[in-house]
């Protein structure tokens, strides 16, 4: 298959920002995923965290083949949820925020203290074996999945949960076991994310994975809203190319781009894309 | 070694106490995550060193009302539309975040991110001695301030009237309106009062560590954070005991385990209390149930 010298061009030029596009989209699914059942959990970066620094273990330390360590960059993020998950999603609204925004400054201290881990220098030198094909297929995957998933049953047990619990409940959904599934699933998805995210750019720091990017990933959602999943992508592309396009103003970029967090949120309620899914 | 210790703990833990006041009123109140509170405690700083010129005693109390007003605008303008619409928690913290985006950003552009120093009149250089142990004027001045706000703070929710429409707001906002209070106008006093509060704070701080630059208040608020939850939200007096534990924690930890962990105790503290005791430490929130 030859490429075009003008698209080789293009995609090489702008390569880094077409990967983070992709990372970001799946970090926001990450975010819908919480979202989608009513739980304020910002608990993303720190799973994306533990997907990049385990998986960069993987690769730097063990040698493992990248096929074989992307989909490990799974497990270390989906333990620890399925261990915190207990006691903490038994918290609500800003209690499980500022709590899982609590979990992620604890790991980051981890970062910062273990040697092994690079502490404030973070890790270096890890090979970039992921290819921007790889970032969209997942993300594809990933979307298609959740879109499967949000039309069937689960996605209307998921919706009354959202509207409702007390509702929900009494018509017979299992609330812990759809936060759990939730809370499982995102991790997931950001633990693939950090491994990709820590496989494009060779290297990665502790002050990647704390309260801003928290942040960051939930203006995501919100902005894109979470009516379907393609949304948060969307609203993670909008936010991810946004500061690009504003580069010429480079001082006032932020303040352009927290002022559109603000009039989004105040007029825009459920968001740029506030399609919802539709079920037969 | 140990007393030099105990003593940097509790007035750090002052320092604490009295960035979380303000937090835990509008938090306890007005029940949302306002993330812009950092930037009052920033712009009360800035204020006082636009006026450092005319003294200590009149610089405080400018920027207090200063950010103060800044809290009441930004909540007017953002806050009080989404309560109006009964909009979800988490927008009103996604706009406080887009805010205080705006607002730190836009304080960079226009003052740099250089840090800036009070001029050395304006500081207290006076430091006392007791055996090994020493305290500067501006830990003196922190510690006595906190004690008195706290104070201060709660005698106007318990004592007075206003108070009174401030606990109601805060437990039934809606039944408080049909009591005759003002809901719009209770909540841009709170909203007056604990920016006032973050501006007052702002000063003192910056006077203790003598360095003022944009971010300094989004550098207290995850601290924030830890204190109003540990301490239970709204509990003026908790927040006053969670701040002095917390820096005694911190201090401790950094002295005698490692001070690299220094940072993380605080959270580990945090998600403890959240798993065991949701309510804080003392269960109860005061504002509620004074």
């Amino acid at each position: 298959m030859t490429v075009p010298d003008w698209l080789n061009d293009f995609l090489w030029t702008y390569q880094n920002l077409i990967n983070a596009l992709g990372v970001n989209g799946l970090l926001a699914l990450s975010m819908y995923v919480v979202l989608a059942v009513g739980q304020l959990s910002l608990g993303q970066a720190a799973f994306m965290g533990l997907g990049a620094y385990s998986s960069a273990l993987m690769t730097v330390q063990l040698h493992l083949p990248f096929p074989l360590v992307l989909p490990l960059s799974c497990v270390i993020p989906v333990l620890f949820a399925l261990i915190i998950g207990g006691p903490t999603l038994r918290l609500t609204g800003v209690y499980l925020a500022i709590a899982t925004i609590g979990l992620g400054e604890v790991l980051r201290a981890v970062y910062l203290n273990i040697d092994l881990l690079g502490g404030p220098m973070g890790l270096n030198g890890i090979p970039e074996s992921a290819e921007t094909w790889m970032i969209y297929a997942l993300l594809a995957t990933a979307t298609a999945l959740l879109w499967v998933v949000g039309k069937s049953r689960v996605g209307r047990a998921m919706e009354a949960m959202r509207e409702d619990e007390t509702a929900a409940q009494v018509m017979g959904v299992n609330l812990w076991r759809y936060r759990l599934g939730a809370l499982v699933a995102s991790a997931a998805l950001a633990g693939l994310a950090g491994c990709l995210n820590a496989h494009v750019s060779d290297f990665i720091g502790p002050n990647e994975y704390g309260f801003e990017p928290a942040v960051t990933i939930l203006s995501y959602a919100l902005l894109g809203g979470i009516g379907t999943p393609l949304a948060p992508v969307l609203g993670a592309w909008v936010l991810t190319l946004l500061p690009e396009l504003l580069r010429g103003i480079s001082d006032i970029r932020l303040v352009i781009n927290g002022l559109i967090i603000v009039v989004a949120v105040l007029f825009l309620p459920a968001g740029l894309f506030p399609w919802r899914l539709r079920r037969g | 070694m140990l007393s030099q210790q105990l003593v940097n703990g509790v007035l750090l833990g002052a320092v604490y106490a009295l960035f979380a006041l303000g937090f835990t009123l509008m938090f306890g109140v007005l029940k949302v995550i306002n993330l812009t509170y950092g930037f009052y405690f920033t712009a009360g700083a800035y204020i006082a060193l636009a006026l450092a010129d005319y003294g200590l005693w009149l610089a405080l109390p400018l920027a207090a009302v200063g950010s103060g007003v800044a809290a009441v605008v930004v909540d007017a303008l953002l806050l009080t539309r989404l309560r109006r619409t009964g909009a979800p928690e988490l927008a009103s913290l996604m706009v406080t975040l887009g805010a205080v985006l705006a607002l730190n950003a836009a304080m960079t552009a226009w003052l740099g991110p250089d840090i800036r120093r009070f001029p050395p009149s304006m500081i207290p250089a006076t430091a006392f001695a007791l055996g090994d142990t020493r305290v500067t004027a501006a830990q003196i001045l922190i510690f006595v301030a906190t004690i008195v706000l706290v104070g201060a703070l709660l005698s106007l929710i318990r004592l007075t009237r206003l108070g009174l429409a401030i606990r109601a707001l805060a437990s039934r906002p809606d039944a408080a309106g049909l009591m005759g209070i003002n809901p719009a106008r209770t909540a841009a006093i709170v909203s007056f009062l604990s920016g006032g509060l973050a501006g007052a704070g702002g000063v003192l701080i910056a006077l203790s560590s003598n360095a003022i630059q944009p971010y300094m208040g989004e550098e207290m608020l995850l601290r924030g954070f830890v204190v109003i939850i540990v301490g239970g939200l709204g509990d003026i007096r908790g927040a006053l005991i969670a701040g002095l534990l917390l820096g005694m924690v911190e201090t401790l930890t950094a002295g005698y385990i490692a001070s690299e962990l220094k940072d993380a105790v605080g959270f580990l503290i945090l998600v403890l209390v959240l798993w065991t005791r949701p309510l804080g430490l003392f269960g109860r929130a005061i504002i509620r149930r004074a």
